[in-house]
């Protein structure tokens, strides 16, 4: 029969493409294709979500307009009583109502963006509230966490990590995914850290520890260098009053290095400026030789070392008594370059690799011993038919594992899950079609047309059946991550291929053994 | 070999009160369970907070670990033994979601070694933020909405070639749905008001199959749930699918029957409705229990062999089939009666 030798050859078609998908994974090194990927619960790793405070980034945006302000006011000698952020993102003037004329130029000429809340005379006093227009804050928002993504992703490109997933949720959430990552202490706070570097003044004038006490002195602040004493395991915090503006930010930073130090054998990192941060950073040096410049990121100070000279050349080093991994980390959130606003955890899950292993095999096992029972109990119910729907569930497993590496789908431990519970109900199609087969014989029906009726009637049914546990995988799918998503991708994927084999395979074997081999007593136990 | 002898011809559809005893009975104690636990009780992917998985070298006392566990500045800790006996696990349960300190892990490892005396490895620890779990619970929850929608468009349509009405029925509940969340009603009640109106309008719109299919997948989803309750368990992503594995599941049971039902109204357009549900059930009633079987053994061997973190979701899937069983049988089908009951055609 032409139209019988067709459909062995699509089958036969179907098993080869399935071995050459499956075979990777079994056998490694045999085909250049890519093993099924085992999601975070099977190989252990980490998964985080993270969320960008994008509000902080359009507060610093803020901040380097007042910066922006005060310049230009002193530049064009216009004197003010106050200006600063207030209310995280608003920009408060105070200054003398005769000047008032002179300002509104400066902000007509300078910041034509800024947007004017209240505007208000009293004895003598101009005071202007302003802040940013929506649209503007909208813009630093999409920004800012379209950067932190860029951002982390270079950090973890070079942390080096096999085939991490970052991608944006929503807004402003990254999803971070990364599989076999032992030290996730160490990954934590390699993405998490702003590393926001600032060149500052020490403000010699004034003695931190009195500033501890009270308030620091107009225009400075308080910040801390902390170390750990590698004797005692102390803590030790030393205050610094620097002056609040920076000079210098990470923002010029072309390249950051490991380097050990010859002298005292200690890892430090080297850093180069670009053309831009060379000149600022020769123009510091070159003003305040004597003075002590503060090396500080994310508010902690590193270093403050003296100016002894001009430095050209646009080199520096920070030290800090780092170990090596330390340095190696610091050096790499330096080349990748600040977040532009902070970032909070807000989902963690780590899974360690041996908790992963178990997993596996505690997976296979009741898979293997689930499906065993179901071979079992199909042969002793419908004997020899038996057999065949046992055919077809092995090919089923088979097409359901090509399947994930077909389509780079990730099999998680609920995955094996959905397979478990294909085997279940796979034979469920073989079931319907058997009994439909039963019926038919006992009216009195040839084998053969027993079997053509069977087939018959029973897809329909099978069809509307799969249709509603399709429905549901799919819905499953589109909200699921993770664990969960691996569970709908099995399900689909096992709804699917047992319709092709209970419809399409097994129907092959039957007409085969009636038609070409000519069984004349059909066995259905 | 049959289970089912071919002539069986069980008396069901007469014996209908009894299964909606039945149901009614098991509705209420699930309601009234949930009542008195105050709701389902969520695992931390629904309520924020923190989770560890402990292994010690030998068993250890679950008092020590909580008393090591305070040097760690985890306050209010629930610790019960987790998977098999002989692996000496441990979970811990906080409310906390923030593990600011640094060396979290190693620091856990370490206060637990000194209060115990064995050596403690974390194998897993997953952090929910409490903002993380609202949007958890909120997606969970619409998702079950949107995979019974389609359904029900599905079986209207497929069944009663409504397709128009079927999409009519599923504009109105978005519809429906969109306004009532504009009052800021919370999740869970909308996913109640959206199935009452959906069994309102299947009632007045006489999709009947429709409506004897939503009323079993509300059955069994309750009665799922409440037995979660009353055993203590608790609801995580992982359950939310298995929920959902159970509405298809349960589904395809009910479409079989149904499938029959209709084949047979054809065949014998003299007979009552009852007789032909009755010889519909009865005839697909060797399958029914096939199909539950061989799901089950599956099911039974994942929950027995698969290990501690695929256990509720074993069980889940094991309540699921028995119940989804029952309800394609003895209720998803009478309800189909309800019509005539009521004193319309059928």
């Amino acid at each position: 029969m032409k139209n019988l030798r067709w459909r062995l050859a699509i089958v036969a078609v179907v098993i080869v493409a399935a071995v050459i998908y499956v075979l990777p994974t079994l056998a490694p090194g045999i085909w250049p294709h890519k093993k099924i990927n085992l999601g975070l619960d099977l190989q252990g790793g980490m998964h985080l979500v993270l969320e960008v405070d994008t509000q902080k980034a359009v507060e610093g945006a803020v901040e380097r307009i007042v910066q922006e302000i005060r310049d230009q006011l002193r530049e064009e000698h216009i004197r003010f009583v106050g200006l600063d952020r207030v209310e995280g993102d608003q920009i408060s003037v105070k200054l003398a109502a005769d000047s008032a004329e002179a300002f509104d130029r400066v902000l007509d000429d300078r910041f034509p963006d800024l947007r004017i809340i209240s505007r208000s005379r009293e004895t003598g006093v101009l005071n202007v509230r302003m802040d940013l227009p929506d649209e503007e804050v909208e813009r630093i928002k999409r920004l800012a966490a379209a950067q932190a993504l860029e951002t982390i992703r270079n950090r973890i490109d070079q942390f080096g990590v096999s085939e991490p997933d970052i991608r944006t949720q929503g807004e402003r959430r990254i999803l971070i995914q990364l599989p076999g990552i032992q030290d996730t202490q160490r990954a934590k706070e390699l993405i998490g850290r702003t590393a926001q570097l600032e060149f500052k003044l020490v403000d010699e004038a004034h003695d931190p520890r009195t500033a501890e006490s009270g308030t620091p002195p107009p225009g400075a602040e308080l910040l801390y260098q902390v170390r750990t004493d590698p004797t005692t395991n102390r803590e030790i915090r030393t205050p610094f009053l620097v002056q609040k503006r920076s000079l210098l930010t990470g923002a010029y930073l072309t390249d950051a290095r490991v380097q050990i130090d010859s002298q005292f054998n200690e890892p430090y990192v080297s850093i180069n400026f670009d053309r831009k941060g060379a000149r600022i950073f020769e123009q510091i040096t070159e003003d305040h030789v004597r003075d002590r410049l503060a090396i500080v990121l994310d508010n902690n100070v590193y270093s403050a070392p003296v100016i002894q000279e001009k430095i050209s050349g646009g080199e520096a080093r920070i030290t800090g008594s780092f170990t090596a991994d330390e340095a190696r980390d610091l050096a790499i959130v330096l080349r990748a370059g600040a977040l532009p606003a902070p970032v909070d955890i807000l989902e963690e899950r780590t899974v360690g690799p041996s908790l992963g292993a178990d997993s596996i095999r505690q997976g296979l096992i009741s898979m293997v011993v689930g499906g065993l029972l179901v071979v079992i109990f199909m042969v002793i119910y419908y004997g020899s038919a038996g057999l065949i729907a046992d055919l077809a569930l092995i090919f089923n497993i088979l097409l359901i594992a090509a399947g994930l590496a077909a389509f780079g789908a990730t099999l998680t431990l609920p995955g094996i899950a959905g397979i478990i519970l294909t085997i279940g109900m796979a034979v469920d199609a073989n079931v319907l079609i058997f009994e439909r087969i039963r019926e038919e014989m006992r009216v009195g029906k040839t084998p053969h047309a027993s079997v053509t009726a069977g087939y018959e009637r029973a897809t329909l049914t099978i069809l509307d059946a799969n249709v509603t546990t399709l429905i549901a995988a799919l819905v499953l799918f589109q909200f699921g991550t993770g664990p969960v998503k691996g569970f709908a991708v099995t399900l689909s994927l096992g709804v699917v291929s047992s319709l092709f084999t209970a419809l399409f395979v097994t129907r092959i074997i039957f007409d085969h053994l009636l038609v070409n081999v000519r069984v004349k007593q059909l066995s259905l136990g | 070999m049959q289970f089912i002898k071919p002539d069986i011809n069980l008396e069901i559809i007469g014996k209908r009160r009894i299964a909606y005893g039945v149901s009614g009975i098991l509705i209420l104690i699930s309601i009234l369970s949930l009542i008195v636990h105050g709701g389902p009780k969520y695992g931390i992917d629904f309520a924020g907070g923190t989770v560890i998985q402990v292994q010690f070298t030998a068993p250890v006392s679950i008092n020590d670990i909580k008393q090591g566990l305070t040097g760690a500045e985890i306050t209010n800790p629930t610790v019960q033994s987790f998977g098999e006996r002989a692996n000496h696990e441990y979970l811990i349960r906080t409310d906390m979601s923030e593990m600011e300190e640094d060396n979290f892990i190693p620091k856990v490892e370490e206060v637990l070694q000194t209060a115990t005396g064995e050596t403690a490895d974390v194998r897993r620890v997953e952090m929910v933020g409490p903002q993380v779990g609202k949007d958890l619970r909120a997606k969970a929850l619409f998702a079950m909405f949107y995979a019974l929608l389609f359904i029900t468009i599905y079986i209207s349509g497929r069944f009663e070639l409504k397709w128009l009405v079927s999409a009519v029925v599923a504009g109105a509940l978005m519809g429906a749905v969109y306004l009532f969340s504009l009052l800021n009603m919370s999740i869970p009640f909308l996913i109640i008001t959206a199935l009452i109106v959906s069994l309102v309008l299947f009632w007045f719109l006489e999709l009947k199959y429709a409506m004897g299919a939503i009323v079993a997948l509300i059955h069994d989803i309750t009665i799922t749930v409440g037995v979660f309750s009353l055993f203590g368990k608790e609801f995580s992503l992982p359950i939310i699918a298995a929920l959902l594995t159970i509405i298809g599941y349960s589904l395809n049971d009910t479409i079989i029957v149904f499938d029959r039902i209709r084949e047979n109204l054809r065949k014998f357009t003299k007979n009552p409705l009852e007789t032909i549900i009755n010889k519909s059930i009865n005839e697909t009633l060797s399958r029914t229990i096939l199909t539950s079987l061989t799901t089950l053994v599956v099911v039974i061997s994942l929950f027995v062999l698969g290990g501690g973190i695929i256990h509720d979701f074993a069980f889940a899937l094991i309540v699921g089939v028995l119940i989804g069983t029952y309800s394609s049988v003895f209720v998803a089908s009478p309800i189909l009666l309800a019509w005539q009951g009521a004193g319309r055609k059928a």
